[in-house]
């Protein structure tokens, strides 16, 4: 008793069964908020919002775009820090976070990279050039298919989740070089809202763009509780195989009376 | 709505974003549902076996 009371509020939600409970009574509420912010971005985004002065109408693929690219940064963060966790502190929860978050990070940076290409066409005249920031953050999206693969190719799962905890902090070093690519010799414009000092980008443009951040990043969060659940249910159901299979084996050795 | 010259690279933008996030979501919903029902059957299974 005393024990579950000296329970810091992580160790509590780091147990599978509260994080179960507590993701029920989430979830609704996260799909519900991400899905009325999403109405509302893409309200703003075209009914709500001018053309760009120089690129247009094509600045309504930014509030698709910035979102999926933040996205993609913010969810391989997560991944890092989870696997710390369970490298460091061995919380078999982090480690359920980190393999959840990879094929989500994954999906937000190829929506990256499609919708990039997609603006660059009309802007820049080519759908790819090997430019330092769209380049770096397609070694981001080889490294989370590098990461899903190295999971699904070793059997056992405990040396499997400690080796792409690994890989993962070792890759945490492309953060850095794709913030900062636009520095390089680029063509992609520099950053505009996240930046010292305020934001360069006109608050007619910066508003919507701000809600569909919000609302993506509301719909990850539902999404990653998601993935959580389905990965505690998966860990489960392996463990309920084992003891049937060893409770099987356990009968058929009894001697017959 | 009229976006222009570019609206086709706009709209398939979108397009892009929409279907692979509801693809995403669908396979979340279905391999969760898919979890559950294996947990449930063997659990079912359980039971029936400490009966007999």
């Amino acid at each position: 008793m005393l024990a579950m009371q000296t329970q810091t509020l992580t160790q509590r939600l780091a147990n599978p069964s509260n994080f179960m409970a507590l993701s029920a009574r989430l979830l609704p509420w996260c799909w519900g908020l991400a899905t009325a912010l999403l109405a509302v971005g893409l309200y703003l985004a075209f009914f709500g919002s001018p053309p760009d002065y120089q690129q247009g109408q094509t600045v309504k693929i930014m509030y698709i775009h910035v979102p999926a690219a933040w996205l993609s940064m913010l969810v391989y963060a997560l991944i890092a820090v989870s696997s710390f966790g369970f490298l460091v502190f061995r919380h078999p929860l982090a480690d359920v976070s980190a393999k959840a978050a990879a094929p989500t990070g994954a999906t937000f940076t190829f929506l990256a990279l499609a919708t990039g290409s997609l603006w660059g066409k009309p802007m820049w005249g080519a759908f790819w050039v090997w430019d330092p920031r769209l380049t770096s953050v397609l070694i981001l999206f080889i490294l989370y298919l590098g990461l899903i693969a190295l999971r699904s190719s070793i059997e056992d799962e405990a040396l499997a989740s400690k080796l792409t905890a690994v890989l993962s902090l070792v890759g945490i070093a492309i953060l850095p070089v794709i913030k900062f690519s636009v520095e390089w010799n680029s063509l992609h414009q520099p950053a505009s809202v996240m930046r010292l000092g305020a934001p360069t980008i006109h608050p007619s443009l910066l508003w919507p763009l701000l809600v569909m951040a919000l609302a993506m990043t509301m719909l990850f969060l539902a999404m990653q509780l998601k993935a959580m659940r389905n990965e505690i249910l998966r860990r489960r159901l392996k463990t309920l195989r084992r003891v049937a299979a060893e409770s099987a084996a356990g009968l058929s050795q009894q001697p017959a009376h | 709505m009229d976006l222009g010259p570019h609206a086709t690279y706009i709209w398939s933008a979108y397009a892009v974003v929409g279907v692979t996030l509801l693809a995403l979501i669908a396979w979340l919903f279905l391999d969760g549902r898919r979890q559950q029902r294996l947990i449930e059957e063997i659990e079912a299974r359980g039971r029936a076996r400490k009966r007999s």
